[in-house]
């Protein structure tokens, strides 16, 4: 094995530019003549645009242009789509309300935008959006998905009567019923799952440059997915020709789903560069991040589940309604259906699932994927049920969990997914080892001696990664295929370019696919780089979200690699005289299996450029190509164990202890793969007692629109983590691999909610767990669970 | 408008800014010392951290007039040379960060923090005084770990050279 190959805590290629300021973001991109944009955004969450008065605006200092929506929309230019059609129960399509870039008739949150102004400099910029007079008539805004339903409150698009986007089921209602009627116990809960804003640390950021010459357009962005946006901006809002547009996603700082999506910015840019003939750059600053980044969750759930007299789950039912905010984005409609529902089995053999889910249309930012995309929200109901009913039944938690474990694969849950391979018991074994289950008594005794109440809470969660196969997620509505390309270049002095279509924003890939090719072809990862992010240079790809990358995006290079060793391997055969089948490329060398017969890798690779001694009729040059479309999606698992201190005063919440343990079949790079966990783990932790976003119910206002009243993770919320993991090899792609990119904000929040709760002995808790409701929890002192299990 | 003068990476620069210019858009824009970040509006998120003086500042508090005179130091001006500084090493060889935005400011502030405790750190000190700083990849545990091993590191320089 290459010593930097498969397995090995390799160092990251990438870091050296990062850790010396060398990054380049967009905002750190510049040509010549750029100039500035600054948009102008509504301060209503619902109104009427009238008249906009750019006169003043136009006047100021260093200000070339004002654009307005109305003419956008005489350009020709399309609205924004939402690339994943879910049809409702009665087969009726989704309804689907029209979203222009700018917008020139009605804006539906706060911080939409309905003009652009460019100027010389950012400040110029901002300075006259400042003044740009717009006559708003300000309408009734609805905030709450709850409330949002049917007549009799402010609606939103005039195609989604009652503010219904579509009603959609999984499952069988009427087993599911039966079931529930013939239980020997049912857990019933009203769950509510927080919206959270994604808070990449770069904000979005747009270049647009277009060369009249040419009729050629480029545009930098942050963006997770290069080539899907340039396949959206080129067929659905006409703003460029697919191939007179180049995209390009240089370094991304950060990404959790909120980059994936087309935003109206870069469609305004792309348009304003064409209409005046200026290279345009909008950087949003935080407040513009908060207000206009796709948010992420913001469900309410009504859940029941089953259980016969010993403790079986025989059926769960949920009633979810979700929360799109003002305009379908992207791949809105399948975070709560298709990527939610599917997964609400979690690790458990459940031999009846009904779900429906009501999409809702409300006066706030749209609500798209973030780091987990439904998972986190099915993972929540799932692992709050289970740690609920297990208190309702006198059952340690672990024990109800093990009663119910599926325990043999391939396992065909009632919501569509198959899971190919886990070990789920291994996983709580593990965990439950790691944080000392066992002896949590005592801590908890111990810490009562303080003062303190401690707490211990479980989540064993499943998620469904690398997102596929085509056909199957066509079948279901997609509007894209997601499978992933790679080309694999040997040069002729032997050192290798990987070009990928997926993306890294973050997560280490310059190294870790280093390490495959290293693996696969016994060259140091040194001589191997990475090439993504750019729509010149890779043809096409489907970027980097839902944990593909390795599973996907690796399968895909693993394939050319495969091409690129068989026509190495001819070519030394017929180099060094001997039978193909007795070829072997390690350590740099090109051997003849049991003899002393080799060539280095380099001198086969320079006889494929030279061309000079070839087999009868192979091409010259080294050079192979994949695309790669899974089996199946991957189901990365484990069991993750939070342990807290609630300090009875203040309801101040610690977390002393969080231990994962994690399955994601073959690891490539376990420090990159620890390291994701962590991050993962943060989020999920921000997510269940730090994080909120806040609407004014009245108002339709942003309340939580800056770092001062959103409450980021900071490192004292934190402890540090015990992570480990155990593997069950994926055996649907040819690494094994499974994907661990949001593990841990899948398995982290209802872990640490468990524990809250069993901490002050009382269930009713909704995240985030703020200091002021934990201490309200533990004053209400009403209908703790176990009691009312009595 | 105004003519800043001050010591940039041991370089002299002399510029006229707009009276409003803050310094890290005169790093970014005017000296094109792009490694200094901006990720917040409100003085929280920490990436634009530099060295003013030998002390850790936010870049996007101060403006570029109030540097007049002054000497700063950012993240392009931290190596010796080829020789990365011993907390840069210290991130890559733990981990510390991701996609490496926020990461210039931390180590900023994490060379800053050394400094003032001169090594003499535990893991409880270093999580509350990185509370200027936000990172939403990492869940700061390499963060952490990266800063102890350079406090570590540094600190044993400083006393062998004292012996």
């Amino acid at each position: 094995m290459a010593q930097d190959g498969i397995g090995a805590r390799v160092a990251r290629k990438e870091d050296k530019r990062f850790i010396t300021g060398k990054g380049r973001y967009v905002d750190d991109m510049r040509v010549a003549g750029m100039k500035h944009v600054a948009f102008v955004r509504s301060p209503y969450a619902h109104a009427k645009v009238g008249g906009i008065n750019s006169e003043q605006a136009r006047n100021m200092p260093g200000v070339l242009a004002v654009l307005t929506g109305s003419e956008l929309v005489a350009d020709g230019i399309g609205n924004l789509i939402c690339g994943w059609m879910v049809h409702s129960k009665d087969g009726t399509p989704m309804n689907m309300g029209a979203w222009p870039a700018l917008a020139p008739e009605v804006v539906r949150f706060v911080g939409q935008a309905v003009a652009m102004v460019i100027a010389e400099t950012r400040g110029e910029a901002r300075d006259a959006a400042d003044v740009v007079a717009v006559e708003w008539e300000e309408l009734p805004a609805i905030t709450d998905p709850a409330k949002a339903l049917g007549e009799g409150v402010p609606q939103l698009h005039p195609e989604a009567k009652g503010n219904l986007i579509y009603d959609w089921e999984i499952g069988d209602k009427a087993a599911a019923d039966k079931a529930l009627s013939e239980a020997a116990h049912v857990t019933r809960m009203e769950i509510v799952n927080n919206r959270l804003v994604p808070n990449a640390m770069e904000p979005r950021a747009a270049l647009a440059q277009y060369d009249a010459a040419d009729d050629h357009f480029t545009l930098w962005t942050t963006s997770q997915n290069p080539h899907v946006a340039r396949l959206v901006l080129s067929a659905f809002y006409n703003v460029a020709p697919e191939h007179k547009l180049r995209v390009i996603a240089p370094d991304v700082g950060g990404g959790f789903g909120s980059k994936i999506f087309i935003y109206p910015e870069e469609v305004a840019c792309l348009w304003a560069a064409r209409k005046t003939g200026l290279a345009v750059k909008w950087t949003g600053d935080r407040s513009e991040a908060f207000l206009t980044d796709a948010h992420g969750r913001d469900h309410v759930t009504v859940a029941e589940m089953a259980f016969d007299a010993n403790n079986r789950i025989t059926a769960f039912k949920i009633d979810t309604i979700a929360n799109f905010g003002a305009y379908m984005s992207l791949f809105s409609s399948s975070v709560p259906t298709y990527l939610y529902a599917t997964l609400l089995s979690g690790q458990y053999d459940i031999p009846t699932i009904h779900c429906n889910v009501r999409g809702v249309y409300t006066n706030t930012a749209p609500v798209d994927a973030y780091r987990g995309a439904g998972r986190p929200e099915a993972t929540y109901v799932v692992e709050r049920m289970m740690e609920t009913a297990a208190r309702e039944l006198g059952v340690a938690p672990p024990e109800l969990r093990r009663t119910n474990f599926i325990r043999e694969f391939p396992h065909q849950t009632p919501v569509i997914m198959n899971y190919d391979a886990g070990d789920y018991e291994a996983s709580l074994s593990a965990a439950l080892s790691a944080s000392d289950y066992a002896g949590f008594g005592e801590r908890k005794a111990e810490a009562a001696r303080r003062g303190k109440l401690r707490g211990i809470g479980l989540s064993c969660y499943i998620e469904a990664c690398g997102i596929a196969p085509s056909q199957a997620v066509g079948s279901l509505g997609a509007g894209v295929g997601l499978w992933e390309s790679a080309e694999v270049r040997v040069n002729p002095v032997g050192t290798i370019e990987v070009l990928t279509g997926s993306h890294s924003h973050g997560q280490g890939h310059e190294t870790t696919f280093a390490q495959l090719v290293a693996e696969r072809l016994g060259v140091p990862i040194d001589n191997v780089s990475i090439v993504h992010g750019d729509t010149d240079k890779v043809q096409f790809g489907m970027g980097t979200y839902g944990s593909r990358s390795g599973a996907v995006g690796m399968s895909a290079i693993s394939k050319a690699i495969d091409k690129v060793e068989a026509k190495a391997k001819k070519l030394a055969a017929h180099l060094l005289e001997a039978a193909e089948g007795d070829i072997e490329i390690a350590d740099g060398e090109v051997r003849v299996a049991g003899t002393d017969k080799k060539l280095g890798w380099h001198e086969v690779c320079l006889a494929a450029y030279t061309a000079h001694n070839m087999p009868e009729g192979m091409e010259p040059g080294l050079k192979e190509g994949a695309f790669y479309d899974p089996a199946n999606f991957t189901f990365p698992a484990g069991a993750y164990v939070c342990e807290v201190e609630v300090d009875p005063d203040t309801g101040h919440t610690e977390i002393v202890q969080f231990v994962a343990a994690d399955d994601f079949g073959r690891v490539i790079n376990p420090m990159i793969v620890e390291g994701q966990v962590h991050g993962g783990i943060a989020q999920g932790v921000g997510q269940a007692i730090l994080e909120g976003c806040i609407y004014d119910a009245e108002s339709g206002q942003l309340i939580t629109a800056s770092y001062n009243d959103y409450a980021m993770p900071r490192a004292h919320d934190l402890p540090s983590f015990k992570v480990s993991t155990t593997e069950t090899i994926c055996p649907s792609n040819p690494i094994g691999m499974k994907g661990c990119g949001e593990a841990g904000a899948i398995g982290t929040p209802p872990a640490v909610i468990n524990a809250i709760t069993d901490a002050i002995d009382n269930n009713d808790l909704s995240m985030p767990a703020t200091p002021e409701k934990v201490w309200r929890a533990l004053r209400a002192g009403a209908a703790p669970m176990r009691q009312a299990a009595e | 408008m105004v003519t800043v003068t001050m010591t940039v990476n041991g370089r002299q620069v002399s510029k006229e800014v707009e009276d409003r210019r803050l310094l890290v858009d005169f790093l970014r824009e005017d000296l094109e010392l792009t490694g200094t970040h901006v990720g917040c509006d409100t003085s929280q998120c920490g990436a634009c951290v530099v060295h003013l003086d030998g002390k850790a500042i936010k870049s996007c508090t101060i403006l570029a007039a109030q540097a007049d005179g002054t000497s700063i130091t950012t993240i392009e001006g931290l190596a010796n040379g080829a020789d990365l500084h011993p907390l840069q090493a210290a991130f890559k060889e733990h981990h510390g960060l991701q996609c490496g935005y926020c990461t210039p400011g931390m180590i900023m502030s994490g060379v800053d923090i050394i400094r003032r405790h001169e090594g003499q750190l535990d893991e409880d000190t270093v999580r509350h005084e990185l509370e200027g700083n936000i990172c939403r990849c990492t869940g700061y545990h390499n963060i952490v770990k990266a800063i102890l091993a350079a406090a570590q590191e540094m600190h044993g320089e400083v006393r062998q050279a004292a012996e």
